[in-house]
């Protein structure tokens, strides 16, 4: 199949590998379009397209799963892409403040990429980790307690690019217990 | 990682939060690991579906169907293929104990879901994972491939001459996906608008229209322990009806919230609030609990429950008296559903609150039910509106009279779970919702927490 969208051979292969697990092709569309989206940010017609034909479908069997997604993009999201989530549990420790102190020291409104596209800021629904809420994902590392304070110090971090590593600020992920231990 | 309670029984996360431990097969298989997958094997799948049965095991996932019953429903006689799906997608607000399963101790899950899978007959199985749950999908891939390496699933399993592949799926962030019916469309690659039940039950009509068993993660993890200790024995944990333990995930206004592993009906909601959770913040006081899910009627502080439970006794309990297991919010009117108890205090702007809720609802509906789709939208609108200055005496009415022209007229539970907080809330806070026509900048409570 023509590479029209000039995806990375990595990303064809991934495309590759995963279609054959399915009993039917069109069930891999989500993945795909994950595997499509992660390169591109976002999956345009010209993507649509591509997909639909990989998967012997309609572009319309792509373009609707697109705009029912909430995360499936049409438009690429900022390159730090800073997501809080809105809901009851978070919103009793405070995400509102959260995403009100984002929205003025990230320079950027709720739902909108900043203009140099280096910021964008979304309010998502339960992030399905309410007990350490605020909870704030950026890309794909999550972070607990986000409020007050703790909200602007981790602003100026993520800001400064002086997030990672830092202790106070460990994202769930890092905090597993990764170690293997002797026998 | 919450702090574990000294009094908590844990079997599922026995493992999850110990420092020594980790998601790696070395670690599980230390412990015991799959050694109930070569138990289960040396039986026939039919005395393993027995077990399961006997076990009393009642679904996580939010109704509480019992499991094993689930799986005798499965259409054996249709010849087509049958399929096991794991419900990871962990969406109902208020919820996160699956992400604590599958983040810590994935193979727990695997081990499970490869019994269950030889109990039902099934060679393709998936894991639905929410998309927001990266990581874990990545865990679950490389559990995956480990347990394939050691045989413990994918071709022949254990040299036998069972074969069960199990792929990982992820989501894309739609709280309905998390409804079985919904779920399955979307493995599909369509969206994920829920089919009708009747004819649609996935035990007959599933993926493909093919025979299906969709149970929540950790409901498939308890299969391995009903294995260990027999279905008999497993249904000794906890109360008759109410078997096995359940993770409780509390949030909101405590001092600890978290997750807590305990037998069903071994506490009350008072003892989890004030005693697991060391209580509210200084000087503040109970309001209102939701106690499984946001989904989940409402219970007010200051409530009463009374009536006779299944077995005949009579009951007479305040909020914080109610048994956690199923059947003690059922009891008090609401319901246990997935687990998630939100516990708010005096600060807390109930109005507010429940328009917090209904942005959810309204965001999440699939659009397919007029009731359903244009019910969440006004009760959001109505509810937003009486937050910005806007509230009218006789909008409680109005709410009330939108919610029940969803519940009982939609394709899916997602009718029932938009209606039954508004209805609750309303009802039971009446006061809260017409004094907010008389709300000024004055008199508005400076305390209160923006929700909306
Ligand atoms: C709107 C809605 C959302 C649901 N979300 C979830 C979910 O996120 N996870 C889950 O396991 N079950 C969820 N369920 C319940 C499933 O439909 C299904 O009953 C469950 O996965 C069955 O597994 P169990 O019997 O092991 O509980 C939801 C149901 C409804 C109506
Ligand atoms: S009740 Fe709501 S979510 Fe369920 S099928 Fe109807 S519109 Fe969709
Ligand atoms: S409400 Fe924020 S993670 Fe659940």
């Amino acid at each position: 199949m023509e590479n029209l969208l000039k995806l990375s051979a990595e990303t064809l292969a991934k495309i590759d590998e995963v279609v054959p697990k399915y009993p039917q092709k069109r069930s891999a569309a989500l993945m795909v379009i994950h595997l499509v989206q992660d390169e591109l940010g976002a999956v345009d017609d010209t993507a649509c397209e591509w997909i639909a034909k990989r998967l012997e479908l309609q572009p319309i069997n792509i373009k609707e799963l697109i705009t029912f997604y909430p995360m499936l993009r049409e438009n690429p999201w900022g390159r730090k892409h800073v997501r809080v989530c809105r809901t009851l549990p978070c919103a009793l420790r405070g995400s509102y403040g959260t995403c009100k102190t984002f929205e003025k020291m990230l320079g950027v409104k709720e739902g909108h990429v900043r203009e140099d596209g280096e910021y964008s800021l979304e309010f998502m629904e339960c992030l399905a980790d309410c007990g350490q809420g605020p909870v704030v994902i950026v890309d794909e590392k999550t972070y607990e307690n986000i409020e007050g304070e703790r909200a602007t110090k981790f602003a100026e971090l993520l800001l400064d690019g002086k997030l990672d590593g830092v202790e106070e600020f460990k994202s769930y992920e890092e905090s597993l217990n990764q170690q293997i231990p002797k026998q | 990682m919450s702090e574990q309670s000294p009094k908590e029984r844990r079997i599922i996360l026995k493992y999850a939060d110990d420092p020594a431990y980790s998601n790696r097969i070395d670690c599980y298989l230390r412990v015991g690991g799959y050694q109930n997958l070569k138990k289960a094997f040396a039986m026939k799948p039919e005395e393993v579906g027995e077990e399961v049965l006997k076990s009393g095991v009642r679904g996580r996932g939010g109704a509480g169907f019992p499991a094993g019953m689930k799986w005798k429903f499965l259409d054996r006689k249709s010849g087509k293929p049958i399929y096991l799906i794991c419900n990871a997608d962990e969406s109902e607000p208020g919820t996160f104990k699956d992400r604590q399963i599958m983040y810590k101790d994935p193979h727990q899950l695997i081990e499970g879901m490869m019994i269950s899978a030889y109990a039902i007959g099934a060679s393709q199985a998936f894991i639905y994972i929410r998309a927001e749950f990266h990581e874990g999908a990545r865990i679950l891939n490389r559990a995956i491939s480990e347990a394939k390496d050691k045989g413990f699933c994918g071709n022949n399993i254990l040299g036998s001459d069972f074969s069960c592949d199990l792929v990982v799926h992820r989501g894309a962030g739609a709280y309905i996906c998390g409804e079985e019916t919904g779920l399955i469309e979307s493995l599909e690659g369509k969206r994920p608008n829920p089919r009708i039940k009747p004819p649609y039950f996935p035990a007959v009509l599933g993926l493909y229209q093919c025979p299906t068993i969709v149970n929540n993660v950790e409901t498939l993890c308890n299969v391995r322990h009903i294995i260990e200790m027999g279905g008999d024995e497993f249904a000794k944990i906890g109360k008759p009806n109410n078997t096995g333990t359940r993770i409780w995930c509390v949030s909101g206004q405590v001092m600890k919230p978290g997750y807590y592993e305990f037998e069903c009906g071994a506490l009350t909601l008072g003892q989890m609030i004030f005693d697991v959770c060391g209580g509210l913040r200084p000087g503040r006081s109970l309001k209102a609990v939701i106690p499984g899910g946001s989904s989940a009627k409402v219970l007010r502080a200051d409530e009463r429950f009374s009536g006779t439970l299944k077995d005949g006794t009579a009951f007479d309990w305040g909020l914080g008296d109610i048994p956690l297991d199923f059947d003690g919010p059922m009891s008090a009117g609401s319901m246990s559903g997935s687990g998630g108890i939100i516990v708010m205090d005096d600060t807390v702007d109930i109005v507010q609150a429940m328009a917090n809720i209904n942005a959810f609802y309204a965001h999440e509906s699939c659009g397919q039910c007029t009731p359903c789709r244009e019910g969440s939208l006004w009760m959001r609108k109505i509810t937003q509106r009486m937050c910005s200055g806007g509230a009218r005496k006789e909008d409680a009415d109005l709410l009330l009279s939108v919610a029940k022209q969803i519940e009982g007229r939609t394709i899916c539970a997602f009718g029932e779970a938009a209606a039954w907080p508004t209805q609750s809330f309303v009802t039971k806070f009446k006061d809260d919702f017409i004094n907010k026509a008389s709300e000024t900048a004055e008199n508005r409570d400076p305390k209160s927490l923006q929700l909306i």
